[in-house]
């Protein structure tokens, strides 16, 4: 076993006879914590990204819709376009034609309908400048002006969605963190157990003149290197599956869960953040039992 | 080096004090015998000296310090000053018997000073030259009681307290280790050592000024001449 002699062969940690299952086990641990880690951090991304797109195609979504009987019609328009372009927080209004109309209604009609013999709305397109309108003082000029216009904003129905993503994205980082919590629970426990094992040791250790610091040495030293070496193999695991996803594939039918540049530097960040809180926990466990071992 | 000040210890739950109002000095350079029957406190009274134990009453002070007033890290730093062959001879089952012996100066962050030459010559110094890469559990009793006092001395220390060191060697390796104390005595080292064997103490007045304390019947004496 070349591996377990490379992690006992620090100073401090060769005193310390090797710990058999418990840092085994802190090692299988980490490494299912880093893949949970993985995961859990790509859907977070995943649903950022959708947070993201949605939210800037919400930008462009509005549409004022005109309902009025043809005499009425042309003039209904005229005074939409012009309460629309003297509202603040619109960049572009344009009326959206009727070839335009047809292209969108063919997937559902057909490319020959005869949609000329149709009562079709008149449709304007709303491009939303920042800061946006106020949708409730755009509805009640329109009213005014033009009884039959409809101001039909997507992100009733989006807005959710985009509400949704977000959520799932702070599930995601919450996760994580639940994920750091469980991990530091285990080391403590296994650093513990390891020092109640250890207790004939540690007491042979203290007559010949041991500090404390020197006996927690030994033990933080093993379990960060174990809870490292098994936070990187599970990060490395979980990324491999990751990237053989098929490419583009979309999950849910909108995200895609494949990872870009940046976000690979997450991942790689999460052995050294393993390797940070199996330190910070054997450390404030090594320090709380010595202090309990006579 | 370590002063006991009208000292007296009781287990927890035992009725009488083992010994009570024990006043005395075991200063720079000095020899002491412990003796006195089985169950009397010798051990006791040594633990008592490296900080195992806090006095029931009274108070020692490990070189000008008060042991009740010391910390963990105090305590080992003292220890690092005090060499202990205990009674029982507690090893690191794990590690050979070179790396055993070499742990103070580990423990101490002075492993430089833990090379080979060093370590195989006070093993020869014991008598152990060839059992450097034994397991202590394959140490018989006497040879695990001289791998502890060339543990106790790795660290060239003020002070060493030996509990029954020649309880389980034969006369002739007694007779040497008795040497290699008073060797290290004319040192400078205090020394205590704690003995039934009477006639190890008379040899070792022949050659060193050496003061017998007998613990009985609750205190602590500085025994006669007659010994
Ligand atoms: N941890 C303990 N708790 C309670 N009593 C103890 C404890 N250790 C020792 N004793 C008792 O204290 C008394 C003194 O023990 P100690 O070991 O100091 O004797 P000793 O003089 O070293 O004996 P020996 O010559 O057999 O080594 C004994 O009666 C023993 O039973
Ligand atoms: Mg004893």
């Amino acid at each position: 076993m070349n591996l377990r002699e490379a992690l006992n062969r620090n100073d401090a940690g060769s005193i310390v006879p090797p710990s058999g299952i418990t840092a085994q086990l802190t090692l299988l641990t980490a490494a299912a914590m880093a893949v949970l880690c993985v995961f859990a951090l790509t859907l977070s991304l995943a649903a950022q990204r959708i947070a993201q797109d949605w939210e800037d195609a919400l930008a462009h979504s509005a549409t004022v819709r005109i309902n009025a009987p043809d005499e009425a019609r042309s003039a209904e328009r005229d005074a939409v376009m012009e309460v629309l372009l003297t509202t603040p927080g619109i960049a572009a209004a344009r009326e959206i034609t009727l070839d335009e109309q047809k292209t969108l209604l063919a997937p559902w009609l057909g490319e020959d309908a005869p949609i000329d013999m149709l009562n079709l709305p008149v449709l304007i397109a709303i491009t939303q400048a920042d800061p946006p309108y106020d949708a409730t003082g755009l509805r009640l000029r329109l009213s005014a002006q033009a009884p039959s216009a409809v101001l039909d904003e997507h992100s009733r129905w989006r807005a959710p969605i985009v509400a949704a993503a977000q959520k799932l994205r702070l599930m995601g980082w919450g996760g994580i963190v639940l994920i750091g919590f469980a991990m530091a629970a285990m080391v403590i426990l296994a650093t513990t157990a390891s020092l109640a094992a250890n207790a004939p040791i540690i007491e042979v250790l203290r007559l010949i003149g041991a500090t404390d610091r020197f006996i927690a040495r030994a033990f933080v030293a093993r379990f960060t290197l174990h809870a490292a070496l098994g936070a990187g193999v599970g990060s490395a695991l979980a990324a491999g599956v990751i990237l053989s996803l098929p490419d583009g594939a979309s999950v849910l039918g909108f995200a895609n869960l494949a990872l870009g540049g940046a976000d690979w530097l997450w991942v790689a960040l999460i052995p050294f953040a393993a390797s940070a809180v199996a330190f910070a926990a054997t450390q404030a466990a090594a320090s709380i039992k010595l202090k309990g071992l006579t | 080096m370590i002063a006991f000040d009208t000292v007296s210890y009781s287990y927890a739950g035992s009725a009488a004090p083992l010994f009570g109002g024990v006043s005395l000095e075991l200063a720079r350079g000095s020899f002491h015998f412990l003796t006195g029957p089985s169950g009397a406190g010798k051990t006791t009274f040594m633990r008592l000296c490296y900080g195992a134990l806090l006095p029931s009453d009274g108070r020692v002070s490990l070189f000008g310090q008060d042991s009740a007033q010391m910390d963990r890290n105090a305590v080992a730093l003292a220890r690092r000053k005090i060499g202990v062959v205990h009674q029982d001879c507690k090893f690191l089952d794990h590690l050979p018997l070179k790396e055993n012996v070499a742990l103070p100066l580990k423990v101490s962050a002075q492993s430089k000073l833990a090379d080979d030459k060093n370590i195989s010559e006070l093993l020869s110094w014991v008598g152990l030259s060839g059992r450097a890469n034994a397991l202590p559990p394959e140490l018989s009793g006497g040879e695990r009681q001289r791998a502890a006092l060339a543990r106790a001395v790795i660290m060239s220390p003020d002070v060493i307290l030996a509990d029954e060191p020649t309880g389980n060697i034969d006369w002739e390796m007694s007779q040497r280790l008795l040497r290699l104390l008073v060797e290290l005595n004319s040192l400078g080292k205090t020394i205590v050592i704690a003995t039934h064997d009477l006639s190890l103490i008379r040899t070792a007045k022949t050659m060193v000024q050496a003061r017998v304390l007998r613990i009985a019947g609750g205190s602590v004496q500085i025994a006669g001449a007659d010994l």
